[in-house]
């Protein structure tokens, strides 16, 4: 599969995307492209047959006492009285112009509900993102260059935790610290700058791991090659010849596993957004969930699905940003 | 993710090796001492799992609206019949937490069991036949990966209701990749190798060589796998219980304890603080048993 | 191209006594003084050199020579402390170069030191380049570096070094990555990268070993003429004795560690004194010496 895509194989944790000829670029280019439509198709596709397949939404929606012309009433206002296929072609015929339906809970179109959602969730994820490269370079670049030594320890001991800590549980423990027991920031709620200081630290803390971790070892494979010596053997302090040349050699890697750790964080981000109520896609989607709104279910996994393939598509171009080697290929 | 690193022993021959042995350092120690405190809680895990009825002092499901919300045994106010207190509803917070071992390790065992067994026969078909039937294979496992599996368990396990077994069902469903793509590059590079292509010279069926002789070789980087896959399960399981979309509410579980627990932060911390440290605590074992597996199986990629 | 070496070769040749490799008429710009440089692994302590001393005199190329392991590459990146530490330790000896020790200088000054009185150049050029930056602004970075030039400035005198060491069309190479260059180019680029500092002293750690025949030939001519031009002394690590024999004035044969014989490469290699020499000198095809 390797030599059908630009990024390298998973378990070569540090191997960089091969130069490949033009034409072979293209082909990747093209493979890369039509493999996120594919996926874009096959979500919507389970999420159209999951929430019809398990089970009458009417029967959900209405009261059990309701009757039956009620029922056939709501079916037809529906549309589920249509036959399944022709439903199905409707809603990739929606697709494809960005309309997904009304929402049954706002009786609003889908889309309007979600574009009021989305503001929140994008906030959160910058703010999430800047905490993470804030904490997580530093850290994994101290961890690299002093290996073995306290310093590193402490910071892979971090990782570990941070690793294997669920973001809710974060989320409480930081509740019980700073807003019950200092009273120093909220517990939830939305618009300030106050009230986004936890669910950023919260969102962030598993993707600071990840990120720390993976630039200190993929460092440490850098710091070990030949042009590292040549920059040391010109004069370069260390701290000089990292920044200049081994930060950029050492984040090919990174980049390619926060493309795949992008699902692990669009999780956390929906749990993230449980645990201080805020106010985005993520809390939408449990709602929607919840109450069997199926449109809006259904256009919410395929936004999720939708910034897994943007973000991926992004660390497949940031690959040509960063390594000459993709980019000028002959 | 090592605690450890493995450039701090080379200047510290600290304490005179046996004879024949490499020099016992500091680092290597303090790695294998953490995967065997780490293995120690597992087993603890295990015992309070299986033995629940017999360890919990109560049952985790009773309910004494007079005992609501009462501390824990050491703080003012609180008891001996109930060492950890009570929750908002009068039960045990012990009990419960005991109790909730079991949904944890099941889920994570099942789930990482389920997603082996399927990521195997998928790697070997893969990795075996090459081919059309490698890239049809390989393509269905980038898009697996695309799509976010805990979204798809959030829908399934949200829209066909709570269950058990559907949990482990959807974490053992989505949860293959990996697995696959180990077996599938570890099955090609043996494939070519002399002893499959006598096995397959004097007659051996396909099925017969993938069980003797490629299986057995491919077992080291699947514990690994499937060690780190049991902790993401767990977590997996614990974030549906605590949106209220694992299993059923009187199935006790850390991730619905934690979200009740939410509830009473401002006056009652023990309600959410207990479960949550069982869940990291067991979360935190598997990992680092899982990390110290990798080290004994691959020393190469033992600083990733 | 020997011949074009002794033309100019201001170095008297000692004759006879080999061995203790009479001291060179001029103050030697570099001297290696009883070094021992321990490798510390997991289980051993590997003694790489045991007792190297090297006087290395202004404007002369000094080749150590020696199968690998003998200790010559230890010895060449002892000189800038440039062995990885751990597993490396330099458990003894002098580095002297101006005066300072250079295996106890301050950090900071041994960084003023290296790329600037004394550069390298490596035995792969595929991988001694950072492969993410442009190649110009690789050689170009020592000069901002050390003298603080403006980008413009530095990229004028990158510029020029990379004419000088023969890179043709150096406007456009300047905005080259490595893997665009070839083999060959790649090496010049190094060199170019070692020159424009203006070292007094070059070490090349086997410059040629990773380079087509053809341009092996070249990259020492290209070694040769700048020394000449520049007036440095080079330290030639190699463990060609064809290599030897075209570019060195005195050779150091090293083999486990030490250094066997000394000498200047005429006495050397028409009289070996050394038991392993004789053998390192027979077991070479079709010496051609001047």
């Amino acid at each position: 599969m390797s030599d059908l895509t630009l990024r390298p194989p998973r378990t070569a944790g540090t191997a960089r995307p091969r130069p490949g000829s033009r034409a072979g670029l293209l082909r990747a280019v093209l493979v890369r492209l039509g493999t996120a439509l594919l996926v874009l198709l096959c979500t919507a596709t389970v999420s159209f047959f999951l929430v019809r397949l398990s089970g009458d939404p009417v029967k959900v929606l209405l009261p059990p006492d309701a009757t039956a012309a009620q029922e056939h009433a709501l079916r037809a206002s529906l549309g589920l009285d249509r036959p399944l296929i022709s439903q199905y072609l409707d809603f990739l015929w929606g697709l494809l112009h960005f309309d997904f339906g009304t929402s049954i809970t706002y009786n609003e179109p889908v889309r309007q509900v979600l574009a009021d959602r989305l503001p929140a969730t994008l906030e959160l994820a910058a703010a999430a993102l800047v905490v993470t490269l804030v904490i997580a370079l530093p850290a994994g670049i101290v961890a690299a260059m002093r290996r073995g030594r306290a310093s590193d320890r402490g910071i892979m001991t971090g990782v570990l935790l941070g690793q294997s800590t669920p973001p809710f549980w974060v989320g409480i423990l930081l509740i019980l610290v700073f807003a019950v027991g200092l009273h120093a920031l909220p517990a939830s709620g939305y618009g300030t700058f106050a009230n986004l200081v936890l669910p950023a630290v919260t969102l962030s803390v598993y993707s600071v791991a990840v990120v720390a971790r993976l630039l200190r070892s993929s460092l440490i494979d850098v710091l070990t090659s030949d042009h590292i010596r040549t920059a040391r053997a010109k004069g370069f302090g260390p701290v000089k010849t990292v920044l200049t040349h081994g930060l950029r050699n050492a984040s090919l890697p990174v980049v390619t596993v926060i493309g795949l750790e992008v699902g692990s964080l669009l999780g956390g981000a929906i749990l993230t957004e449980r645990v201080f109520s805020w106010p985005g896609v993520g809390q939408l989607t449990i709602e929607a969930i919840s109450n069997r709104d199926f449109p809006l279910v259904q256009a919410t996994v395929l936004f999720f699905a939708a910034t897994f393939v943007v973000v991926n598509l992004l660390v497949d171009l940031s690959y040509s940003l960063l390594d000459p080697r993709v980019r000028t290929s002959r | 993710m090592t605690l450890t690193s493995p450039a701090a022993p080379a200047a510290a021959p600290a304490r005179p090796a046996a004879r024949g042995r490499r020099p016992a350092v500091p680092a290597a120690l303090l790695r294998n001492r953490l995967a065997a405190v780490a293995l120690a809680v597992l087993a603890v895990l295990l015992v309070a799992a299986v033995f629940a009825p017999l360890l919990a002092p109560d049952d985790p499901n009773a309910q004494d609206l007079l005992m609501r919300l009462k501390p824990p045994a050491w703080q003012h106010g609180g008891s001996a019949a109930h060492l950890l207190g009570t929750d908002q509803l009068g039960r045990d917070m012990l009990s419960r937490v005991v109790y909730g071992t079991r949904v944890s390790l099941l889920v994570g065992a099942g789930a990482a069991l389920l997603a082996g067994v399927i990521g195997t026969v998928i790697g070997l078909a893969a990795g075996y036949f090459g081919g059309w039937p490698d890239r049809v294979l390989m393509r269905l496992a980038d898009v697996q990966l695309a799509f976010p599996s805990i979204l798809l368990a959030l829908a399934i396990v949200g829209f066909f209701g709570s269950g058990l077994w559907y949990v482990i069902l959807v974490l053992g469903i989505t949860g293959w990749v990996s697995y696959a793509r180990v077996v599938r590059s570890e099955v090609m590079s043996l494939r070519s190798r002399d002893f499959v292509t006598e096995a397959r010279a004097i007659g051996v069926t396909d099925v017969a060589i993938m069980r003797r002789h490629l299986l057995p070789n491919v077992m080291a980087p699947l514990a690994t796998i499937g060690t780190l896959h049991v902790a993401a399960a767990i977590v997996a399981e614990a974030s549906l219980s605590y949106l209220g979309l694992g299993v059923p509410k009187e199935t006790v579980t850390w991730g619905s304890m934690l979200a009740d627990g939410q509830l009473y932060l401002g006056t009652s911390w023990w309600v959410a603080v207990f479960p949550g440290i069982a869940l990291m605590l067991t979360s935190l074992a598997v990992n680092i048993t899982g990390d110290a597996l990798r080290d004994v199986a691959d020393p190469k990629a033992y600083r990733r | 191209m020997t011949t074009d070496r002794q033309m100019t070769s201001d170095q008297p040749r000692t004759a006879g006594a080999p061995v203790t490799a009479g001291p060179p008429t001029t103050e030697p710009v570099l001297e290696i003084d009883g070094l021992n440089v321990d490798f510390r692994l997991d289980t051993t302590t590997v003694h790489a050199v045991r007792g190297v001393s090297l006087r290395l005199a202004q404007g002369e190329t000094l080749a150590v020579v020696g199968e690998s392991g003998s200790g010559k590459t230890a010895t060449a990146l002892s000189v800038l402390r440039l062995n990885p530490q751990p597993p490396c330790v330099y458990a003894g000896g002098r580095i002297l170069f101006e005066g300072r020790d250079l295996l106890t200088v301050p950090d900071k000054e041994l960084g003023r030191i290296r790329g600037s009185d004394i550069a390298m150049v490596f035995q792969d050029p595929m991988t001694s380049l950072d492969p993410l930056r442009r190649v110009g602004v690789q050689v170009a970075e020592v000069l901002r570096h050390h003298q603080g030039l403006s980008r413009a400035a530095a990229r004028a005198a990158a510029l020029e070094a990379l004419d000088e060491v023969g890179v043709p069309d150096p406007e456009r190479r300047f905005r080259q990555y490595p893997h665009e260059l070839s083999g060959g180019l790649r090496q010049r680029v190094m060199i170019a990268g070692a020159l424009v500092g203006r070292p007094r002293v070059l070490i090349a750690d086997e410059p040629t070993t990773a380079l087509d025949v053809t341009v092996q030939r070249q990259i020492l001519d290209l070694l040769v003429s700048l020394q000449q031009r520049h007036g440095m002394a080079v330290l030639l690590i190699t463990h060609d004795l064809g290599v030897v024999a075209e570019t060195a004035d005195r050779v150091a044969v090293m083999h486990q560690g030490r250094v066997v014989e000394t000498g200047d490469v005429l006495d050397v290699f028409e009289r070996p004194a050394d038991d392993y020499t004789r053998r390192l000198l027979a077991a070479t095809p079709r010496l051609e010496l001047a």
